[in-house]
């Protein structure tokens, strides 16, 4: 197994899926000449040329609805967003277009692309760099959301994801791009909709993707200290979730936690809570509770940043809070 | 009013000069494609008074030469997309009638299976893209398919037609500097036909002229009669020669009308009956007709029977519409997705 960061993996699985077929390239600003803001994309146009490397135009709308018509006729875009905030001047091409045209052409055209690029808080961006997607994009039919916490997740799902004929909304976190772990040699996949249990426990379920799985392993260490054994969750894909993980882990701890860095009202966590209570109730010894961001745009000072954003030792606190030792 | 004043609208120097380089047959064969986008339209207007069609219902009538005369130039390897205001250039691209009224009607054997509606007939067959419900939503996917052609290098030329409501839209300019700034094959062509629905294009538009538009953005403009096939046919024909071996994008602004109002429930107080009359004067399908006529290439009778035969083909798409069986119920969540995930 190699050791790399997140954006080299990331770069690995663009580069072995365009060489494996000529209808993928990427799109975005600054993802060709510049190497990609975040240094995903490096290389990319040295290695593979204009013709599959493009620089756009502070342009969203017009080169996500552009790569929306080249989908239609059997292309594979891949969609740079250089915050995934910027998705939202997009907004139209990816809901009203993207997602819908499958289902709304009864399935005579396709749309195999992936959105991807950096979601959710970085280091004091403040509030209009700084939000979670998942929640808004996994609101509606006709796209896998995609969040992932470690190298290889990232490499494997991306892989997955432009395999995919669907399209992919694939969230990246900035603050793991330089994230390093060990990452399988050779080709491999991760299928979409697939969790993984990054630390075995027994005592309590902590569900949390990309960021915030960081925060959990981390939680998980520190109560362990105390002797209570943690499970750590990673779903990867937001949606579809894989229940079945979550009901086996649920059905050995019989009580859970769920994490997002998203806003508290409407979060993928409230979904998850929801899920859980519904098909799990029997197995509960405590109502599921959530760690999530409260209900105020991000502020730019450091301490504000801190308070709004969920933390290891909120975890810990809710860790404690579902297992009755806390209040 | 919202009539533009028409000095500089490009018109031809008269029916002979315009219509020598076409054969006459292919002058009844485009009367007989304008006829069967009227005659279709007057169906489903029947159709939504019997709510036998439901949603929204946005007609094609009086804006007939305009489809007609720019699909012409449609070879197969070609795509076109446009609005909601879509039956017209779906049946000008040769959508079979059946596949259509049958998505009004909301049953299974319609173009997209009853799920898009009367805002979006699609074809993959035809390359027919679409039936697009968001103003200028559809300028992306446009220039998306102008980008494939070249990708592949088929040769294809994306044919883009919007409203003139759309031109005040982000989508437009940003589509517009892309497909210039990328050198794609893609033809703007902006159906203007007055009103964005009820706003006339004065109260919407710093400009009216929306040929001149394309100066920013480094593209040819052209400005059209849209109400004259001939002038249509004529200049499109070389506008989509240019765009084809330029791989240069253009956009052409076409003057037309729509007899009816935005869609069905439109209760047309922004505009006067006079000025309906006026436009209903230019009237394609009976310039077209009077000339075929005067030429000599068919007879008034021969006319009259040509429109029967099509109203009774209309007719035929209708009883099929109503004869076809509704969407099953497992129809509701499939093509949400294209692939099944492993369980």
């Amino acid at each position: 197994m190699a050791v790399m960061e997140v954006r080299t993996a990331l770069n690995e699985a663009l580069r072995e899926e365009m060489q494996r077929d000529p209808n993928v390239f990427v799109i975005g600003e600054e993802v060709a000449e510049y190497d990609g803001a975040y240094k995903v994309t490096k290389g990319l146009l040295a290695d593979f040329g204009p013709q599959r490397v493009y620089d756009t135009p502070i342009s969203e709308s017009g080169f996500t609805g552009l790569s929306v018509g080249a989908a239609m006729l059997g292309l594979r875009p891949v969609v740079e967003y250089m915050s995934f905030n910027f998705s939202m001047v997009a907004f139209d091409q990816i809901i009203s277009n993207a997602l819908k045209m499958s289902y709304m052409t009864g399935g005579m055209f396709n749309i195999p692309i992936v959105f991807r690029g950096p979601n959710g808080a970085a280091a004091q961006v403040s509030s209009q760099h700084s939000h979670c997607m998942e929640s808004i994009f996994a609101h509606f039919p006709g796209c896998h959301v995609i969040a992932p916490s470690m190298p290889k997740d990232y490499k494997g799902l991306l892989k997955s994801a432009i395999r995919s004929n669907d399209p992919v909304i694939f969230l990246e976190n900035e603050m793991l791009y330089g994230f390093k772990d060990e990452v399988p040699e050779g080709e491999f996949l991760i299928p979409i909709g697939k969790g993984e249990i990054k630390r075995a426990g027994e005592h309590v379920t902590i569900i949390a993707h990309a960021r915030m799985l960081h925060y959990a392993l981390a939680a998980a260490s520190e109560l362990a200290k105390e002797g209570i054994e943690a499970e750590v969750l990673d779903p990867r894909t937001i949606k579809p979730l894989d229940m079945p993980l979550i009901a086996e882990s649920i059905k050995k701890t019989n009580r859970a936690i769920v994490v997002e860095e998203g806003h508290y009202f409407c979060g993928v966590g409230a979904q998850m809570a929801y899920e859980i209570q519904s098909q799990l109730f029997d197995w509960l010894d405590a109502p599921v509770l959530r760690v999530a961001q409260s209900e105020n745009p991000m502020p730019y000072a450091k301490n504000l940043e801190a308070d709004t954003l969920p933390s290891i030792e909120k975890i810990i606190r809710a860790a404690k809070e579902v297992l009755y030792l806390e209040r | 009013m919202g009539s533009q004043s028409s000095e500089k609208i490009k018109k031809g120097k008269g029916l002979d000069s315009k219509s020598d380089d076409i054969a006459p047959e292919k002058w009844v064969e485009m009367l007989e494609r304008m006829l069967l986008i009227r005659r279709f339209e007057e169906a489903t207007v029947k159709g939504y008074q019997q709510k036998k069609i439901g949603g929204f219902l946005h007609t094609y009538i009086g804006m007939e030469a305009v489809g007609v005369g720019s699909i012409a130039h449609k070879r197969p390897e070609d795509s076109v997309i446009t609005t909601y205001r879509c039956h017209g250039l779906a049946l000008a691209v040769g959508l079979s009638p059946d596949a259509g009224m049958a998505e009004l009607y909301g049953k299974i054997t319609g173009c997209a299976r009853g799920k898009g509606g009367s805002m979006h007939f699609f074809s993959k067959e035809l390359n027919f893209l679409g039936g697009h419900g968001i103003v200028g939503g559809q300028f992306g996917p446009g220039i998306g398919a102008a980008f494939a052609f070249k990708y592949k290098n088929t040769g294809g030329v994306s044919f883009i037609h919007f409203g003139d409501g759309a031109t005040p839209q982000g989508s437009f300019h940003e589509c517009l500097n892309l497909a210039s700034l990328w050198s794609l094959p893609a033809i703007f062509i902006c159906e203007d036909n007055q009103y964005g629905m009820g706003t006339a294009n004065h109260r919407a538009l710093a400009n009216t002229d929306m040929s001149q538009m394309a100066i920013s953005y480094n593209v040819k403009g052209y400005r059209i009669d849209g109400m004259d096939l001939f002038t249509v046919h004529h200049e499109m024909a070389k506008v989509v020669e240019e765009v084809r071996s330029t791989q240069r994008p253009a956009l052409v602004h076409m003057v037309t009308y729509r007899y009816k109002g935005h869609s069905v429930s439109d209760k047309e107080a922004y505009r006067t009956k006079d000025e309906v009359q006026r436009w209903m004067a230019k009237d394609p399908i009976q310039t077209v007709s009077a000339y075929l006529i005067e030429k000599g290439i068919r007879s008034e009778a021969e006319i009259k029977e040509i429109d029967k035969q099509i109203r009774t083909r209309i007719q035929a798409s209708v009883e099929f519409a109503e004869n076809s069986p509704l969407p099953p119920e497992e129809e509701l969540t499939m093509h949400t997705f294209h692939d099944t995930l492993e369980a």
